[in-house]
């Protein structure tokens, strides 16, 4: 039993890892729940493979920095995002379709840019590493947690109206372009602050899952946020043990268990799941 | 609510619209006089929802002015037709009717008991005692113009802009919806609706503006006559 849920949390790099996932499963998941409910959840995969390039570029500049790094992927992130919006504006196309081909070809970018470079290895910047979770990753985490939370408190009301009712806000005055802004510029934060420790695809999984679950647990706002940090919390600590006992790498064995968790809510939740429609 | 409101004239001058490559109002002017209840009529695509939108900022006109008096946008309450309103989000009536102070309080400023309770007592009004902490999801179409009718008692604007708004309903909530609207004319309001139903435009609406490219009418309503075959 100790041996089994303790044990590994006496090694100085699974504490750092376990920290900094907590850290993200609090800030993360409530920006998923509002891509869900505003119906961007490909926005997820663009920002996922957009931030790529910029790391990569980061890291060509500055060496393995992880704030060469992160810095490269927010600018990334943030463009790709500004592209997308504008992109979704402009007519002759479907808007999924574009989106599609910008992340497409952000991922191309970002492998053939880490590809030319020694010293990197691809599959820790897709995938994650736990032992990479070092000092500056771990203050990354912590961070961008910080920042999060209370920005989203702040633009709380105006991303919910402009989520609910994007026309009303029009017409009263409101400035619906810059709260989606800013949330937009929050999920490339916890994005890109993830990709250490998961990976930069398996870091918008840590966002994404426990946010798609939640709403099999709580009909409410409040409710489905409350669930989708607990899911990952849970993802978390279940995951890092899952990696540590089985060698699978930390980004997948975390969001193997977040979508498990997703399952048993479709399958028995208390809300909209297969158990209640009968 | 209920307040004295004094909203100025609404003048349009020479106002042109264009929808598209598509001019709908051409060289319109006149004045929606305060406390003026109007029925904005005309067949589809004669500029109705164009006409009101521009009202509302939402649409800038090709030439000509609207001069709205000095107006702020959140004097202006503009209710569209089949409302944006995303009404799969997990959302309780009375917090969607507190949302009208949304353009008077700014993106900042709190909600507090009182005005929650003003929320609360705008759903009785119209209807929906009881309902405030029911989700948005389950209610009917016609207790979901309700809940947009009770948003915009809160938002208590000078000037109230109405896109159709007995369009998916059914009777009893028309003629509760209807009995609001004559109050807010009695406090003095502007109202201007967009309607189809003649025999409703003539029996509660003064003014009617009836849209028609160069056959535009405005003035006090026409009596309404029956149709032969009635």
């Amino acid at each position: 039993m100790h041996d089994l849920f303790f044990a590994p949390f006496a090694l100085g790099f699974m504490r750092r890892a376990l920290i900094g996932c907590l850290a993200l499963s609090v800030a993360a998941p409530p920006l998923g729940v509002f891509l869900v409910l505003r119906r961007m959840s490909l926005m997820s995969d663009v920002m996922q493979h957009g931030v790529l390039p910029g790391i990569a570029l980061g890291a060509a500049f500055a060496g393995l920095s992880v704030w060469a790094m992160g810095l490269g992927g927010v600018a990334a992130g943030l463009l790709v995002a500004l592209l997308a919006g504008f992109l979704s504006r402009t007519k002759g196309a479907r808007e999924d379709s574009q989106l599609a081909g910008v992340y497409l070809i952000a991922l191309a970018l970002g492998v053939a840019l880490i590809s030319a470079q020694r010293g990197i290895d691809l599959t820790h910047v897709l995938f994650g590493s736990v032992l990479a979770v070092d000092d500056p990753a771990l203050y990354a985490m912590a961070g961008v947690a910080t920042i999060t939370l209370p920005a989203l408190a702040l633009i709380w009301r105006p991303l919910i109206l402009e989520s609910l009712d994007p026309g009303f806000m029009a017409a009263t005055g409101g400035k619906g372009g810059l709260w989606h802004l800013i949330f937009l510029a929050l999920v490339v934060l916890c994005v890109v602050a993830g990709f250490v420790a998961l990976g930069t695809l398996m870091s918008v999984g840590l966002m994404m899952l426990p946010a798609i679950g939640s709403r099999h647990w709580s009909a409410s706002l409040q409710g489905q946020i409350t669930a989708s940090v607990v899911l990952a919390a849970i993802s978390s600590v279940v995951g890092l043990l899952l990696s540590y006992h089985t060698d699978i790498p930390t980004g997948p064995a975390i969001v193997l268990t977040a979508g498990a968790l997703w399952m048993l809510g479709l399958l028995c939740g208390p809300h909209a799941s297969l158990r209640e429609s009968g | 609510m209920g307040d004295a409101v004094k909203p100025p004239p609404i003048r349009l001058d020479h106002l042109t619209l264009r929808h598209g490559t598509r001019t709908v109002v051409s060289e319109l002017s006149g004045v929606f006089a305060p406390g003026s209840l109007t029925a904005l009529t005309g067949d589809n695509g004669a500029g109705k929802t164009t006409l009101l939108r521009a009202f509302a900022g939402l649409h800038p006109p090709t030439s000509g002015t609207i001069d709205l008096g000095g107006l702020a946008p959140s004097d202006i309450a503009l209710l569209p037709q089949g409302s944006q309103l995303d009404r799969a989000f997990p959302i309780a009536c009375r917090d969607v009717v507190a949302l009208g102070l949304a353009g008077r309080l700014g993106p900042f400023k709190g909600i507090d008991a009182a005005q929650l309770r003003q929320a609360e007592e705008a759903l009785a009004a119209v209807g929906l005692p009881e309902m405030g902490k029911r989700a948005i999801g389950a209610l009917s179409a016609g207790q979901f113009q309700r809940v947009l009718f009770a948003r915009l008692m809160l938002q208590d604007a000078p000037v109230l802009l109405l896109d159709e708004p007995f369009a998916a309903v059914d009777t009893a909530t028309a003629a509760d919806l209807l009995a609001i609207l004559h109050r807010w004319h009695k406090d003095g309001k502007t109202i201007v609706v967009v309607l189809h139903d003649p025999e409703m435009v003539s029996l509660h609406f003064p003014q009617t503006l009836h849209l028609a490219g160069p056959n535009t009418t405005w003035g006090p309503t026409p009596a309404w006559a029956p149709r032969a075959a009635a």
